[in-house]
């Protein structure tokens, strides 16, 4: 618990801290009264407003578009599946700033809906929801997927043996079960949708602003650290709030259900009307999901011969010190260490969290590891800048910050694949072993360690891929002798020219194709589904 | 209990040793020591790019290695500086313009040092004081689609109230001037052009003509402008952008083949012009070496490196630019100018009526 703690508090608790204290102090006395005055601009409220009913917006209409795909990804089997499973969850951890480019292709203009009917969708509201469906259907389909694969199907069948019709079995039987399962997707979709940077900034054009725009805005472009402090506190209290009813319906999730192994439920569709539903659901990842994706590769190949690829080894660009191509190397080098970083963290996070003994602190502690999803990565990075600052803890141009920020989002996804194994541990193994003259290391060894394996790798997996992709806080400190993948095509974008717009989409296919191999090996390693994402 | 005791000592032995490693490769290149340091430090925005063999000579000239911190773009790396300034990243910083040099100067970044060679520097980039020292210029100017036009059989316009003529109509694509810096840029421009009391109504003007707005340089090129690489691939039908005078030299230097012409142009008259500056930051661990870094700004070697790397201009006399750098992108004949002190009292207020003149 002590490293978790000191972690998330030195990391994290203390630059936030350090910045909004700066914010708010003047002279030496609090400005509390910024918060109202802050709170009365029309402006903000405008923000404020707008934040809250697109992620309303973008978590029901997610809901809607995944939840058939959840259905077809648990009860089905068909080929190609883990292949598309992978695929899918792509998206999630490709940079915005990537993905911004490839959404226009299908939404914007000339993109295929243009084509096929005229209808553009660039700088409305539609795009900047539909690009949150892109990036958030993984999120349905591997929580709600995960559970509803391990129902048993036969207390359904059970009901409609007694007489109830298929919709009242359905109703009575499966929906309570999957309920809160449901809840915390629909939760964890609103938490990155309210959160929402990249996707607004680019597709939503300087119409639309969220809060963590807005907070973006204020600190870096105006400079006006007071709204930005004030901004960054009401997104903390709404964000704590989001977590505090996600912790709770997660802990009503892991009130016993019969589950079984996921293997056994899966079958091949029977019948029109359930091939017609996966064929709907593919069709639906074909056009929403993949299109986008084949848009960025299509573009990568712009040239003759992979001449963007083979321009990404040469340094005499002059964008960079470095040849891009080193930054696949500069990435895949920080996402190791951040995942090593995030998985000791974090599988200490979920080893505290599971003792029998762990009182209302430490569970309370569960929701507050997520924070770091939830807040700003410009108030991260600025806060960082300004609290490392001094020995022993001067890190602000050591190379280590770059890991520790991607542990940071790393963190709350070890504990959350991590808990519900470990709290399916039998207690009285341990016990036993204990009682047969174990060590208490030789315990965790030999009963813990051999369960949680695989739920350890993929955790790291997924903390892996996400420091692959993380960009927000990455952007604030990489240094320009390494800059790792996002980073690189950020900058390639900034640039004039076809030779750097070409190496731009070809960096971003292969950091599509690292993230995509990794999370493919994950589905082999994957056989246990209780896991959230 | 005992344990996790065993494995928190580990990790935290992990981590420690992590940030030891990271301190200590620190160590190796040199930084963080006192003002005998062999190392100088440069803090910029991520636009910063040298050649190699140019930054290597003069690492052999002075004996102090170079170490480059890139801190994003560069409103973000100004405002980055002054919040450390206390206890700041570098020694030398380079990259304030003159749209936000006065924030720099108003929170004391800077401490006084006039470079060797200050008085080689054209007049008219010389600033009061000795705080910065003036290093490139760059034009942001409108550009256009050369074959678009040609295509149209329409003149390009050339000047800022060709823009708002109706055959121009719904074919310009700026920036956010509160999140952009060509797209502030371009709104100073026309407020030094139509004066105080004339560039709302211009505006007004320009936004009854169609004017698209978007957040960013990247969205507003690559995605929105039909003559750059970017913006042909995503099908883009603007044939007007605000961008920089250097960017059709840019679209055939990356180019492969490289076109015999540029297949962009730009609009003489719709250009205002942008300075940056370099400075000796206040608390600098090694100012000696800060200096001889500011030194080495304004040779002449560092000058006729900067615009193939950074697309900008020099502004020292006798500093030849590349021909492929003149032929396809001359600096403007007669942009507007103003002075940083009125950007700094209006800029805030400006950009305010902006948008809500131009977004709501």
């Amino acid at each position: 618990m002590a490293v978790p703690v000191a972690f998330f508090a030195v990391f994290f608790a203390y630059p936030v801290a350090a910045i909004v204290t700066r914010g708010l102090k003047a002279g030496g006395t609090w400005q509390f009264g910024r918060i109202t005055e802050v709170l009365a601009q029309p402006d903000i409220r405008h923000v404020l407003w707008f934040t809250t009913w697109q992620a309303l917006a973008s978590t029901a209409l997610t809901l809607l578009i995944a939840l058939p795909g959840a259905y077809v990804f648990a009860r089905f089997d068909f080929p190609g599946k883990q292949l598309l499973r992978a695929v899918v969850t792509v998206p999630f951890v490709l940079p915005t700033v990537v993905v911004g480019t490839a959404f226009l292709a299908l939404v914007g203009r000339g993109g295929l809906l243009d084509e096929w009917w005229g209808v553009r969708l660039d700088t409305t509201v539609w795009a900047i929801l539909l690009a949150h469906v892109f990036f958030n259907y993984a999120v349905v389909v591997r929580t709600v997927g995960g559970l509803w694969a391990q129902l048993d199907p036969r207390q359904e069948e059970a009901a409609r043996m007694l007489g109830a019709s298929r919709l009242r079995a359905w109703r009575t039987v499966t929906l309570p079960a999957l309920a809160p399962a449901v809840a915390a997707a629909a939760l964890m979709v609103f938490l990155f949708t309210f959160t929402s940077f990249g996707v607004v900034q680019i597709l939503g054009g300087p119409t639309f602003s969220t809060l963590e725009v807005e907070i973006y805005r204020q600190t870096s472009e105006i400079f006006d650290l007071s709204t930005a402090a004030v901004l960054t506190l009401i997104q903390f209290v709404a964000v704590g709030a989001v977590l505090a009813v996600h912790a709770w319906t997660v802990r009503r999730r892991e009130t016993a259900l019969r589950l079984v192994d996921a293997s056994v439920t899966a079958r091949r569709p029977r019948g029109a009307g359930e091939w017609g539903l996966l064929a709907g659901v593919v069709a639906i990842i074909a056009v929403l999901l993949l299109l986008p994706l084949a848009v960025l590769v299509q573009r990568s190949l712009g040239a003759p011969d992979f001449g963007y690829y083979r321009a990404l080894t040469g340094a005499d660009g002059g964008v960079f010190l470095v040849a891009p191509i080193e930054a696949v190397g500069n990435s895949l080098e920080y996402a190791l260490v951040a995942t090593a970083i995030a998985v000791a963290v974090g599988g200490l996070a979920a080893a505290a969290l599971t003792r029998r003994d762990a009182g209302r602190f430490v569970r309370g502690f569960d929701a507050l590891l997520m924070l770091p999803l939830g807040v700003s990565a410009v108030t991260v990075g600025f806060g960082f800048l300004i609290s490392l600052d001094e020995p022993p803890l001067d890190l602000r141009q050591s190379w280590i910050l770059v890991p520790l920020a991607q542990a940071l989002v790393g963190v709350p996804f070890v504990v959350r694949t991590m808990l519900p194994v470990l709290r399916a541990v039998d207690h009285r193994l341990r016990e036993a072993a204990a009682v047969l003259g174990a060590s208490p290391w030789r315990v965790w060894r030999e009963v813990d360690l051999p369960m949680v394996r695989r739920a350890l790798l993929i955790a790291a997996g997924f903390a892996f891929a996400v420091s692959l992709g993380e960009f927000g806080a990455t952007v604030f400190i990489a240094r320009p002798d390494n800059p790792t993948l996002p980073v690189a095509v950020a900058r390639l974008l900034g640039r004039a020219g076809d030779l750097n717009y070409g190496q731009a989409m070809a960096l971003s296919t292969i950091l599509m194709v690292v993230c995509a191999v990794a999370l493919l090996v994950l589905e082999r390693l994957r056989t246990d589904r209780t896991g959230e994402f | 209990m005992n344990n996790k005791k065993f494995f928190a000592a580990v990790v935290g032995l992990g981590l420690v040793t992590l940030s030891a490693c990271g301190s200590s490769s620190d160590d190796s290149t040199g930084s963080g020591s006192g003002s005998g340091s062999k190392t100088v430090t440069l803090v910029s925005h991520d636009s910063w790019a040298v050649s190699k063999n140019v930054l290597a000579d003069f690492e052999k000239k002075s004996g102090y290695k170079v170490k480059v911190l890139e801190d994003g773009d560069a409103g973000q790396a100004v405002n980055k500086a002054i919040l450390t300034k206390d206890n700041p990243q570098g020694d030398v910083f380079f990259g304030v313009d003159n749209t936000l040099l006065s924030r720099a100067l108003d929170n004391g970044l800077f401490q006084s040092y006039e470079a060797k060679g200050a008085d080689t520097i054209k007049a008219g980039y010389r600033v009061d004081g000795d705080k910065v020292t003036p290093v490139d210029t760059g034009d942001i100017c409108v550009n256009y689609d050369k074959a678009w036009f040609t295509e149209h059989k329409l003149q390009p316009p050339t000047s800022y109230d060709d823009l708002i003529k109706p055959a121009y109509k719904n074919l310009l694509v700026t920036e956010n001037a509160s999140t952009s810096s060509p797209g502030l840029g371009f709104l100073l421009g026309t407020a030094a052009k139509y004066g105080d009391g004339g560039w709302e109504g211009y505006w007004a003007k320009l936004k009854d003509n169609g004017v698209k707005v978007v957040d960013g340089w990247e969205q507003a090129y690559n995605e929105e402008f039909s003559g750059s690489a970017g913006g042909k691939k995503a099908k883009a039908d603007r044939p007007l952008v605000v961008s920089y005078a250097s960017s059709p030299p840019a679209e055939v230097i990356y180019a492969d083949p490289k076109p015999t012409t540029a297949p962009t142009g730009v609009a003489d008259g719709t250009c205002f012009r942008q300075t940056e500056y370099a400075g000796l930051l206040s608390n600098a661990e090694n100012s000696k070496g800060g200096k001889a870094l500011l030194d080495f700004l304004l040779t002449k070697e560092f000058q006729e490196d900067m615009p193939l790397n950074m697309f900008v201009y020099p502004v020292v006399e006798g500093a030849q630019v590349p021909a492929e750098f003149t032929k396809y992108g001359p600096q403007a004949k007669d942009p507007e100018t103003m002075d940083p002190a009125k950007i700094a009292d209006h800029r805030d207020d400006w950009v305010k009526s902006w948008t809500s003149l131009v977004l709501k």
